[in-house]
């Protein structure tokens, strides 16, 4: 149960974002420029930094319904964002995401470990300061998501076909603020 | 250095916000509404909590530039220091400490927050609202320090620059300056050549 009044049956962020609508506003702009708006990294490839960083902090919300958007925006090679969660090492994904999944992880645990080499690393596989930006700016977005989410205990649906169908509705809408219904 | 091309004269947190703009403009405006909105905690408790959660995070320039603004907004240097160093002892309201609490439990993760710390921060008087808004701004605060320290952004070369920037966000506030920032930089110019 959230440990504050929350519309009931609204699961996550969206949940908040109604409660709250002032900061929702915000933070859907946010993600919306962030993950939507023009970027060296496709829409897939944020979303999976997204769902990775989430996965890392083992929120569980943020994680199923990113992974679900990745799924949908990586289409044929959906299989690939699971993979990448699993073992981003050994995924078939390219070795410039593979390096900037490594700097996302490092930002989660702690972002003073990201080093010159790490971003040097990143480079020789042809990242560019925007895709280092970018990366950095998008894991340390969802560790704001992830503690707000979990850290007021909201609602975390079960049923994976609720994940398959916001996936859709964030890879095909984007992030629209909820409104009362 | 930097992992990216920010502007020289523009340390920390505000070298990234000018690199992108775009994603500036709701993380500025979130942390205005929620640091400068109207709230039942003042502006200098808001910024105990920043404080805190930078500390905890050891981004050091985000401790000093927020540990600066609550100073001048609480009319002393000792609050902030010792809600540094010792929370649950430090001279503040009980209902201050139970949410200083939530926000350094929000800080190792989410999931840490658990229904004692709610329990204890209502029975300390805490609403609805106040625990809403430390734990998001707690979550805002990881955000920033991840990003100032993740690219690895640099520390004024000189000690008046938090002075000037506490005082920037103490009056001001978290807005983008209408003009930019290029004022600081023949600021800071002529100060150096000065100093050498």
């Amino acid at each position: 149960m959230p440990h504050i009044p929350l519309p009931e049956g609204i699961p996550g962020i969206r949940s908040l974002a109604l409660q709250y609508p002032e900061s929702g506003k915000y933070l859907y702009e946010l993600v919306q420029i962030l993950l939507r708006h023009e970027s060296p990294l496709s829409e897939a490839e944020r979303e999976l930094i997204a769902a990775y960083v989430s996965y890392l902090n083992e929120c569980e919300f943020c994680c199923k319904s990113h992974a679900a958007a990745s799924r949908y925006l990586f289409a044929d090679a959906s299989g690939t964002v699971d993979l990448a969660l699993h073992d981003y090492r050994s995924a078939p994904i390219s070795d410039k995401l593979k390096s900037l999944l490594s700097i996302a992880g490092k930002v989660q645990a702690d972002a003073r470990t990201v080093t010159e080499e790490d971003v040097a690393l990143a480079r020789s596989f042809g990242a560019v300061d925007r895709d280092i930006h970018d990366t950095v700016l998008i894991a340390a977005t969802f560790c704001m998501f992830n503690r707000y989410v979990d850290g007021l205990a909201t609602l975390t649906p079960e049923d994976s076909q609720v994940y398959a169908e916001m996936g859709e509705r964030m890879a095909t809408k984007g992030y629209v603020v909820p409104e009362q219904k | 250095m930097p992992h990216i091309p920010v502007e020289e004269h523009l340390p920390g947190i505000t070298g990234l916000l000018e690199y992108r703009k775009d994603t500036a403009a709701p993380i500025r405006a979130l942390t205005q509404f929620l640091l400068r909105g109207s709230s039942s905690l003042s502006a200098g408790e808001r910024e105990l909590i920043a404080s805190l959660v930078s500390s905890r995070n050891q981004c050091v320039f985000c401790t000093q530039a927020h540990t600066t603004a609550a100073d001048i907004l609480l009319g002393e240097a000792e609050s902030c220091r010792q809600v540094i160093e010792n929370y649950p002892q430090a001279p503040v309201r009980e209902k201050l400490k139970a949410l200083l609490h939530i926000a350094a439990l929000v800080q190792v993760s989410g999931k840490k927050v658990d229904s004692a710390a709610i329990a204890q921060a209502r029975q300390a008087g805490a609403s609805d609202q106040e625990i809403h808004d430390t734990v998001l701004l707690a979550g805002l605060f990881c955000l920033y320090n991840k990003y100032v320290d993740g690219l690895a952004t640099g520390l004024p070369s000189h000690p008046e620059y938090f002075k000037q920037l506490g005082e920037r966000i103490t009056t001001i506030g978290y807005v983008r300056l209408p003009g930019g920032y290029d004022h600081l930089k023949k600021k800071s110019g002529s100060e150096s050549s000065k100093d050498l």
